[in-house]
């Protein structure tokens, strides 16, 4: 792809990335930033590439430690991020369970 | 082999980065938080799938483990790991993100002739060590293997100047001649710069860091993206940089001092050092039940809850505390202060773990007003996020940082270990206040006697 095209999403991915952060909850500071963390380890795909044209063996090592980082960042980040946002319930759950611990039940 | 026309996986690449702009998106509420982050796994997904069948790679197996250790090694960490403990794990992360960034573009150096090319690949170089060692540091630190105080020695801001000449010198070079060996050289000045940018940072203000690194990976993605043609590295970097760069903003602007105060302070003298004086001031201590009685017999209590909370591993009882009152009838609520916790927004997740639901954790902006139909306002292990100074007195070093107006409620309570002033070492005058009392001792043991004597009012 040419070097303006680049540019261009390059400047609409920054004005679409402000955007859609400066909407996110404070009480999601954490998960945003986890999974912000999450997205980034997507140069996995760029360490796959580089190791999928290495030819010295030495190359290959680094790409390959590259990938061992990118999956861990990548992995981890998803899957902390969901353990998360898993624990943000809403009142209701635990209304109808204390109200029906009240009343014994419906 | 090649499966896949180059427009597939373009089309592909592209659904990916819709998926992680959905997933971003996803945070504006709790309700669609959790769905919008399973569909930025899946976006990952997509885009790996893609460029295995796209792209003509040789050492598929050999990726293949790669993928498989990096994965054995991170999944259960990231399932195991406290929720005290993720400001160090999302560290990491970036860390290993930021390195992994580095070592792409120094391999694909040899492939660059265009001046265009080999800047990006230098920005990628400098900026990705940076990320990778001061996320290291900032591990150390808030893991405790190290000291959280600021660590500084005579002619560190030369040295940070030395190195930053050497890494802008070296990157010329590198741009000017392809070579390998300043490539590496530039790596290296580039882990010496990431840590000497975060030595001199104090534990309080190590939130900062960390989502400064986190847009400092994101950007070193985004220019990897660059490098290697590739639209979607552009464009999940540059969200991710988006998004460290609005919360190191928030969190400035909550500690009412800048970001470059934040990272250079320590440089020009103990800004953050903090007095250890007890004061002789009287006030009101008060018993565990006499803190019952005033919280069960009030309409509206306000909880506010501290990093003290944390510290003390508190936030379960907290929550108890809080349904006790609720099943009485009455109203609460937390306030939460951005900066409580140890990183943009901690202290809600310490409390939504303890089961406490979204609905009740009510940020400064909304809780604010709410604190003068307030009966009680229970203020636990807080000190400078609800201190009167950072309105009223303008040489304190906490002027200017938006605080919890606790004040403003009927009754103020404290539970607190001792008087020793809180992180920015200043006296705190609403604790001499005539509607204020205290509760010495553990953060968790008080409100477990508090919650105690609530259940037998």
């Amino acid at each position: 792809m040419d070097g303006i095209s680049l540019l261009t999403i390059t400047v609409l991915a920054v004005f679409v990335g402000f955007e859609v952060v400066s909407k996110v909850s404070s009480t999601l500071h954490t998960p945003l930033m986890s999974g912000a963390n999450a997205i980034h380890g997507i140069i996995l795909v760029g360490a796959i590439i580089v190791a999928g044209q290495a030819a010295d063996p030495w190359v290959l090592a680094v790409a390959l430690l590259a990938v061992v980082l990118a999956t861990a960042n990548l992995v981890g980040g998803f899957v902390v991020t969901d353990r998360m946002l898993h624990m943000f319930h809403a009142r209701k759950e635990v209304g109808t369970k204390a109200a029906a611990g009240k009343v014994g039940g419906k | 082999m090649t499966i896949l026309d180059p427009v597939w996986s373009s089309l592909l690449y592209l659904a990916a980065a819709v998926c992680f702009i959905l997933a971003l998106r996803g945070l504006s509420s709790p309700r669609t938080a959790r769905r919008g982050n399973l569909i930025g796994a899946l976006g990952a997904l997509i885009a790996v799938v893609a460029v295995f069948l796209s792209s003509r790679l040789e050492n598929i197996p050999w990726i293949l483990a790669a993928i498989a250790v990096g994965a054995a090694v991170a999944a259960p960490v990231a399932r195991r790991v406290k929720m005290t403990q993720m400001p160090q794990l999302v560290a990491l992360f970036n860390g290993v993100g930021g390195g992994a960034a580095a070592l792409v573009a120094l391999l694909e150096l040899s492939h660059a002739d265009d001046p265009w090319v080999r800047l990006a690949i230098v920005f990628t170089l400098l900026v990705g060590a940076v990320s990778f060692a001061g996320s290291g540091v900032t591990f150390a630190k808030l893991q405790e293997l190290m000291t959280t105080r600021p660590v500084v020695f005579p002619g560190l801001p030369a040295v940070m100047t030395a190195v930053l000449i050497a890494a802008v010198a070296a990157g010329v070079a590198v741009i000017l001649t392809g070579s390998s060996a300043l490539a590496v050289l530039l790596l290296v000045l580039g882990l010496a710069a990431g840590v000497l940018l975060v030595l001199p940072v104090g534990g309080a203000d190590v939130p900062i860091v960390i989502s400064l690194l986190n847009a400092f990976t994101g950007l070193a993605v985004a220019a990897s993206g660059l490098v290697l043609g590739n639209v979607l590295l552009v464009v999940a970097g540059t969200l991710v940089g988006a998004s460290g760069t609005i919360l190191t903003r928030a969190m400035a602007a909550a500690m009412g001092r800048s970001v470059a105060g934040i990272l250079f302070g320590a440089f020009r003298g103990g800004s953050t050092a903090g007095s250890t004086a007890v004061s002789e001031r009287p006030v009101r201590s008060s018993s565990a039940e006499d803190v019952a009685v005033l919280l069960g017999y009030a309409q509206r209590v306000i909880i506010v809850p501290g990093y003290g909370l944390a510290v003390a591993q508190g936030q379960h009882t907290a929550a108890e505390l809080a349904l006790a009152l609720e099943a009485r009838g009455i109203e609460v609520d937390f306030a939460i202060h951005p900066v409580a916790g140890r990183m943009p927004g901690h202290m809600n997740v310490l409390l939504a773990e303890a089961n406490v639901p979204y609905e009740s954790l009510k940020e400064m902006g909304e809780i604010n007003p709410e604190f003068k139909t307030a009966d009680v306002a229970l203020v636990v292990g807080a000190n400078d996020v609800v201190n009167p100074a950072a309105k009223t007195s303008s040489g304190s070093p906490i002027y200017g940082m938006p605080i919890l107006e606790v004040a403003d409620a009927r009754q103020v309570v404290f539970l607190k270990r001792s008087m020793r002033p809180g992180f920015a070492g200043i006296e705190n005058d609403l604790l001499y206040q005539p509607q204020t009392s205290l509760l010495f001792g553990d953060a968790k043991d008080s409100l477990a006697q508090v919650l105690g004597a609530v259940k037998t009012l």
